[in-house]
């Protein structure tokens, strides 16, 4: 068991909790860049993909898992992140790093919009109303042909940075090394977050409005920050995403994304941005388990296909119902409780991470 | 000037009467209490004054200024902290991350210098610790720094909501309760943090108690509610000994004032 001793409050304040921590992120980190060295582009580019969805999990992670505002309409902003950055490079010829951080910034705006006539909602009844979003955005994309393209669909240009091109099948590794800039900047600005009163206000919020508002919280104020916070970096995911595809029209962001998403965060772990990362991994990696198993299958028995069409989202829901039955803290719930049993061993006990008992909540001043 | 100021102020619900007619006024420095049988509509005045209810008629005065037109959220801002009956705790927090939260008037920075972590956010995150740290000294609440609120037993929550008030650094303390619950030790050490609360730190105190014994103690004077109407205000003796409290109390088939 390490215990670690704190002699300032800025022990506290720094990035990670301690030294040993620091050098096992560095070395994650060190790991993740020198990834396309040993890797060849197809994994690499899975890898990258997995990093979009990580960028757009923790977009997510932010609104469901700190502020608890549930969300079934994610998939919207990442269109309009998408849309917004292919637009901006083909009809106005803006470069990606400018038309990149705009397209955080248009569904930064639409979030903040969404959160003013949804501020008074609670629990089912948000998920309700951003499922409604959800459902209007694929509608919206069709309707505004002239612009997005519609049922055909609209490519995406090449990133090209300073001259440089970052397409992701004959740039591979620059394309990889992009997003896994995004992912880290996005990262910081999520551990800032969480170090700070804006991070708090949202816990606040979450566990309890009545008294964040007793201490000074304006919930309108900070659920429409939450909103356009969360919003803002599904967005860039969106537009990273609408690089990786190439091409991609109004069926790439349907309510299926939305559910993905939403499933994706739960399984990783709500609260944690670990959680986005273990659960992007699962979304990412899940798919081609599933195709690996079926050609083994198809190999070893000849048969053509003896999984039906649907088995991967089927697989996904076994998989989710399981975890909110078995472990509803997610992956990273479930590796917290072993780490904590081997550095207590032998003294953890059962009911360690068991809840106290219950107590009545004020539900009157509602 | 008084402090906190209440004037013909009623409440209903429906066609109840929570509160009728209620004026009173909480002078500075001192410890007003609230006393009165279940339902006799005390947390409804905290939830008046906290703005969580518009009151029907009458006026609330902090400092003088009608606080009708604020919004709950602006309420910490006058001056003004509370605690909760049913404890209302962040629970998946820990004590310290708790009471920090209750610093959030005074936060001074933005969502963007938050975001980037610029050197003026460290600065005042120090300041917001040392100020937390004071009250867990204050509170003893040391062993219990780090560890989540849903692990905590209820004494021990009650302390923590009690600290995360004081985290406001409020004018004004309303507390609802803060004895119900707990041990007969557990009381006595609460009767001693309300006076040193009031006497040390100089914040004025409002309270709600059902415990005759530490309103006796702490308490500089009393308003007897039943039935949302005001029976009497005075010292605690006048107000034990007063035939309407007695009445009220026994009428309820209770044991006397002094439960
Ligand atoms: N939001 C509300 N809606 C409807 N009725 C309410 C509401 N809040 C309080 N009441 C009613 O107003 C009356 C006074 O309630 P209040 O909570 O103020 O009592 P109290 O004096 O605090 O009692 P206790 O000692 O049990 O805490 C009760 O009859 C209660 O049912
Ligand atoms: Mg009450």
């Amino acid at each position: 068991m390490r215990i670690v001793f704190k002699t300032s409050y800025d022990a506290d304040l720094g990035l990670f909790v301690h030294r040993y921590q620091a050098f096992w992120y560095v070395l994650l980190l060190a790991v993740a860049v020198g990834l396309p060295f040993v890797m060849n582009d197809f994994w690499i580019g899975e890898a990258a993909l997995m990093l979009i969805w990580a960028i757009a999990g923790m977009g997510l992670m932010l609104l469901v898992g700190h502020a608890g505002q549930p969300s079934l309409g994610h998939a919207a902003f990442m269109a309009v992140g998408a849309y917004t950055n292919v637009i901006l490079q083909t009809s106005l010829g803006w470069p990606f790093l400018v038309s990149f951080p705009l397209s955080g910034c248009a569904a930064a705006l639409a979030g903040a919009l969404l959160a003013l006539p949804t501020a008074r909602l609670h629990g089912i009844y948000l998920a309700i109303a951003t499922l409604a979003v959800s459902v209007l955005a694929e509608d919206g994309i069709v309707m505004l042909a002239p612009w997005t393209g519609g049922v055909s669909g609209i490519f995406a240009p090449d990133i090209k940075i300073f001259g440089v091109g970052f397409n992701r099948y004959v740039n591979a590794p620059g394309f990889y090394w992009l997003t896994l800039g995004v992912a880290v900047l996005v990262v910081l600005g999520y551990r800032n977050i969480l170090r700070s009163p804006l991070g708090r206000s949202l816990v606040a919020v979450r566990d309890s409005e009545i008294s964040a508002q007793a201490i000074g919280v304006n919930l309108a104020r900070t659920k429409a920050v939450s909103f356009a916070l969360s919003c803002g970096v599904t967005g860039l995911a969106g537009a990273l995403m609408g690089h990786f595809a190439g091409v991609f029209n109004h069926e790439t962001f349907t309510i299926f994304l939305s559910i993905t998403l939403l499933m994706m965060i739960v399984i990783g772990g709500l609260g944690s941005i670990h959680g986005a990362f273990l659960g992007a991994i699962v979304i990412t990696f899940l798919p081609l388990a599933i195709s690996i198993v079926r050609e083994f299958l198809n190999e070893r028995f000849g048969t053509a296909s003896v999984m039906p069409p649907g088995i991967e989202t089927a697989a996904f829901g076994a998989i989710l119902i399981a975890f909110i039955l078995l472990e509803p803290m997610g992956i990273y719930g479930r590796w917290i409780k072993i780490r904590t049993y081997f550095e207590l061993f032998p003294f953890c006990r059962r009911d360690m991470f068991r809840r106290q008992r219950g107590y009545l909540r004020t539900e009157r001043i509602r | 000037m008084s402090l906190l100021e209440l004037e013909d102020v009623t409440m209903s619900f429906g066609g109840l009467t929570a509160v009728e007619g209620a004026s009173f006024a909480v002078n500075p420095g001192e410890v007003f209490a609230l006393v009165g049988p279940n339902g006799a509509g005390k947390s409804t005045i905290f939830n008046l004054v906290s703005r969580y209810c518009t009151p029907g008629g009458g006026d609330i005065r902090f400092e003088g200024k009608s606080i009708l037109g604020c919004a709950p959220h602006d309420i910490p801002r006058l001056g003004i902290a509370r605690t909760f009956q049913n404890i209302e705790l962040f629970e998946h927090a820990t004590v310290l991350q708790n009471l920090l939260i209750g610093r959030h008037t005074h936060r001074r920075s933005n969502a963007i210098s938050e975001i980037l972590h610029l050197p003026g956010v460290r600065a005042e995150e120090r300041r917001h610790r040392l100020a937390a740290e004071k009250v867990i000294d204050f509170l003893d609440l040391q062993p219990y720094r780090e560890s989540l609120i849903m692990g905590l037993p209820y004494g021990v929550r009650k302390i923590v909501e009690l600290g995360r008030a004081l985290a406001v650094e409020p004018k004004l303390l309303l507390l609802d309760e803060p004895a119900s619950g707990l041990s007969a030790e557990e009381t006595d050490d609460v009767a001693f943090w309300i006076e040193d609360i009031r006497k040390v730190m100089g914040i004025t105190v409002l309270m709600v108690e059902h415990d005759m014994g530490l309103v006796r103690s702490v308490s500089d004077r009393v308003l007897a509610l039943a039935d949302g109407k005001t029976l009497v205000i005075g010292t605690p003796q006048e107000v034990q000994t007063d035939p309407a409290v007695i009445e009220a109390y026994i009428g309820l088939g209770d044991d006397g004032a002094d439960e």
